[in-house]
């Protein structure tokens, strides 16, 4: 900072007789006499007691009726701080409200097991890094079974649109099984009415392709730490795509209840139940057709840093 | 130690200073125990005269069991006691012996702004091994206190309090003079504590409404009235309960220096007048201060002398101070508990006539929720004020506008919420006050002995108090101090500032350098405050006499909410 803490000292001393002076002076112009001392007992008048707020028994002092106050302005400084560039005051205050931070958070890392007993790995993960207004986000969703991979990455950037709501605008990519499909993306995410966290995101992908996937989640209490999280994800095409076992229009719908133990807020294990509806024809070629309704257990832990 | 579990929410025992304690405060108090048994009073360093060595630094504490690293002054936590006398012009050579920049800011005290210890407004800051020499006259008397401005150092431990004498004497005659000091220690790292409120602003919010409230809220008024009222404030997306955005969670509290089991104690004999001096230092409480059987008289407020009130209880922001006149009468001791507002802990000390005494530790209160005025402001109350601004009263010039309709109550990424019709009852103690049987301080109580300095109003300016919770961003009239240009005042120039609460947070507003000259509704002068408590969905007014030169800094007094943006700067040219 300053290489001049010498100067600083000489400027500091130099404040000390035009300080005292002008103070007297001000004082000299402001107070027509010397401020008098009222030593008043401190015994309470009985009427000050009283419990009703409404009526105030002690008397509004009167400009006229009270002595003048002992108020001496201040000496002008001696040194005045120069304008800086927004970033170098930033630093030197130690202050910025525009500072980035980071979050990585993993929903949901859970295994599941079907009524039938298959057995799967699922994960959604998100992180974002930015400041208040902008942020780079990177979700991503899928699950590993007996059959292999199935997910999705998305990466958005994220602007602060209302008070509650963020729009974003990114790209998703899809990989595991059948085609790798790629989707220009747009949507919001936000907190609506009744605290629902919900995330809408609309896609356009090659061959005229579309999709909307919708997931919204709620969070009840049972204790400060022992909390259930019904979740609902939809997800819609434009048309079908039987290699990645999707129908036009409402293609599945997951529902889930997640009860989860927060050991802290960063830590904290669930155990779960997920309904599965897969709408349309199944495609006959492929050798184990996705069933069209399916309830799974889940158990898995929810962090994030 | 207290056997009195608070209710509602439970604390994790606190274990107390063991071994390596407070460096020199410790050193005068021979060995503390690990067990809570009370310490006498020992007077703390005091220093006192016009010259003074203060030496900025870290030492090793341990308030809960773990070890952590303070910022202290002088090896001192709080910092020395500085007593200055009235007229008095005072040197402070501050050194700074930490690794990173630091800064004292003589808070509440007029002086030129250079020494106001601001850095990027008042000076560069002083650098590691560097050294600054404050020099100022002081000019007022009265309990104030110092901190650090720089970064979160007021949170890990640079705070102290100053007392300057009156030139003509205490106008209140006591006995026994006791700083009480009130901080919020956390065993955190107040940059962790600062990025969890960013990523989730509940995060030390251990008070949430759950499903069992809802069923003993549905058994008790009907399942239609619980649920039109879950309705309301689900529906808006706010929180009853937000009250604290870091809770005793993150927090122990403080009384000048020492943990509730620590229990400063104030020794007295019996009849004596004891003036204490409560100073909040903490960096994000508020606390409700009583000492159950014993009434305190106020006498000052922000350091400045009022018309003598007694209360049975206080609420005291972060940056207040209050002088208080008791008088304890029997050979018994007395609790001094200062819950902070949500309920989730406490600060507790003692006043004794014998060391080791120690007086019942009441239970908490239970946690209190947010009204509906808290959010939608006056109701029947905006009629009245709309009412008295429609009537042509002498002396109109001199009564605060009616809250005219802002041009604008957007909501946006900044603000989550508006409030159309603020309330501006100075009577209203605050959440978790209202009607709890005690007569409890409020701003309609203060009444100073003299004179405002500020004799008329030139101009009006109105600033909106807002924020976005979920973002966890705060700021004045829906701007971040990065976004916003500084606030000018003209030299010499008299302003009413009008503080409108669009959030659902209580705010300290603190300017620097000039008086906050704090008014009634109808535009009479109540009190000289440097730091100004604006409640949720409420309007404040207070004058402000132009008449220091300089850059100035005007902010929320809770440290997290300044570092987010609720932070101006006021230029006097």
């Amino acid at each position: 900072m300053s290489g001049v803490p010498g100067v600083r000292i000489a400027f500091a001393l130099g404040v000390i007789l035009p300080a005292s002076t002008m103070a007297q002076v001000i004082d000299m112009q402001d107070m027509p006499g010397k401020p008098m001392s009222h030593r008043v007992d401190s015994t309470p008048s009985a009427a000050s007691t009283s419990v009703d707020h409404d009526h105030h028994d002690s008397p509004v002092p009167q400009l006229q009726s009270v002595p003048p106050n002992d108020h001496v302005a201040p000496a002008p400084p001696q040194y005045l701080m120069q304008d800086m560039a927004p970033a170098q005051m930033a630093s030197t205050m130690q202050m910025d409200d525009t500072a980035p931070l980071g979050m990585l958070m993993l929903d949901r890392l859970e295994r599941s097991r079907s009524t039938v007993g298959d057995l799967a790995t699922n994960w959604e993960a998100q992180a974002w890094w930015g400041n208040a207004m902008d942020r780079l986000w990177l979700k991503t969703e899928g699950e590993r079974g007996r059959d292999g991979s199935d997910g999705r990455l998305d990466v958005l950037w994220s602007h602060a649109w209302t008070s509650f709501w963020d729009w974003q605008l990114g790209a998703r990519q899809d990989f595991g099984q059948g085609p790798q499909r790629q989707w220009a993306a747009v949507g919001v995410q936000g907190l609506a009415p009744y605290w629902f966290e919900t995330q809408a995101t609309f896609y356009v992908g090659g061959q005229g392709r579309t999709a909307l996937r919708l997931e919204s989640s709620y969070e009840l209490l049972f204790t400060q730490r022992l909390i259930l999280q019904p979740r609902l994800e939809m997800n819609f095409y434009g048309k079908d795509d039987p290699h990645r076992g999707v129908t036009s229009g409402l293609s599945d719908l997951e529902a889930g209840l997640r009860l989860r133990y927060e050991i802290s807020r960063k830590f904290a294990p669930y155990l779960g139940v997920e309904w599965t509806r897969r709408f349309g024809e199944q495609d006959a070629a492929e050798a184990r057709p996705l069933p069209a309704r399916e309830t799974t257990w889940v158990a898995g832990v929810r962090l994030w840093f | 130690m207290d056997k009195q579990e608070p209710r509602g929410i439970q604390l994790p025992r606190r274990r107390f200073v063991q071994g390596l304690a407070l460096g020199g405060v410790a050193a005068g108090l021979g060995l503390w125990r690990g067990n809570a048994q009370a310490q006498p009073w020992t007077p703390r360093t005091e220093l006192r005269g016009d010259h003074f060595e203060l030496e900025i630094g870290e030492l090793p504490v341990d308030f809960t069991g773990r070890r952590r690293v303070a910022t202290v002054v002088n090896g001192q936590l709080p910092a020395p006691l500085l007593r200055w006398r009235q007229g008095d012009t005072v040197t402070l050579r501050v050194r700074n012996r930490l690794a990173v920049t630091s800064s004292i800011h003589w808070h509440g005290i007029v002086l030129p702004a250079d020494m106001d210890g601001v850095p990027g407004l008042s000076f560069d800051g002083i650098p590691p091994g560097g050294e600054y020499v404050y020099r100022f006259t002081v000019n007022q008397a009265g309990t104030y206190w110092y901190h650090s401005h720089s970064r979160f150092q007021e949170q890990t431990g640079l705070y102290g309090p100053i007392v300057v004498e009156p030139r003509d004497g205490e106008p209140h005659v006591a006995q026994r003079d006791y700083v009480v000091m009130l901080n919020d220690w956390t065993d955190h790292d107040p940059e962790t504590i600062y990025a969890n409120l960013r990523k989730q602003s509940g995060y030390y919010n251990h008070g949430k409404l759950t499903a069992g409230d809802f069923l003993r809220d549905a058994g008790r008024d009907g399942l239609a009235t619980a649920l039109a009222d879950r309705r309301m404030w689900n529906r808006m997306r706010m929180d009853p309960t937000d009250l604290a955005d870091v809770s005793g969670a993150a927090y122990t509290y403080l009384v000048n220096g020492r943990t509730p089991a620590g229990n400063w104690t104030g020794l007295f004999d019996p009849g004596e007048k004891l003036r204490l001096r409560f100073i909040n230092g903490s960096s994000m409480t508020f606390f409700d201060v009583r000492i159950p059987g014993l009434k305190m008289t106020v006498v000052a407020a922000d350091g400045q002398p009022i018309e003598p009130v007694t209360v049975d209880e206080f609420r005291i922001a972060a940056a207040e101070t209050y002088d208080v006149i008791v008088q304890p009468s029997a050979d018994r001791a007395w609790t001094i508990l200062a819950q902070s507002m949500d309920r989730s802990g406490y600060a507790r000390a003692t006043l004794a006539p014998r060391a080791g005494m120690t007086a019942d530790v009441p239970p908490l209160d239970s946690r209190p929720l947010l009204a509906m005025s808290d959010m939608m402001g006056a109701m029947d109350h905006g009629a009245t004020a709309h009412d008295m601004g429609g009537m042509a009263m002498p002396g109109m010039m001199d009564m605060p506008m009616p809250s005219a309709p802002a041009a604008s109550l957007a909501t946006g990424p900044e603000v989550d919420m508006r409030v159309a019709t603020p309330r501006s009852n100075l009577d209203d103690p605050g959440v978790g006050l209202r009607g709890n049987g005690r007569r409890v301080l409020t701003y309609a109580d203060l009444h100073a002995v003299d004179a405002p300095i500020s004799p008329r109003v030139d101009r009006e300016l109105t600033l909106r108090l807002t924020g976005n919770m979920q973002r966890y961003l705060w700021s004045f009239d829906g701007q971040r101090f990065s976004d916003a240009g500084p606030l000018r005042l003209k030299h010499g120039e008299h302003v009413r500032i009008v503080l409108v609460n669009d959030t659902m947070m209580t705010h300290p507003i603190h300017l620097h350098g000039m008086w906050s000259e704090l008014e009634s509704a109808d535009g009479r002068f109540q009190a000289r405050k440097h730091t100004v408590v604006v409640q949720p969905a409420q309007q404040v007014s207070y004058r402000v006499s132009a008449d220091a030169i300089g850059r100035w800094a005007y902010h929320c007094h809770l440290l997290f909410h300044m570092e987010a943006g609720m932070f101006r700067e006021v230029v006097v040219a």
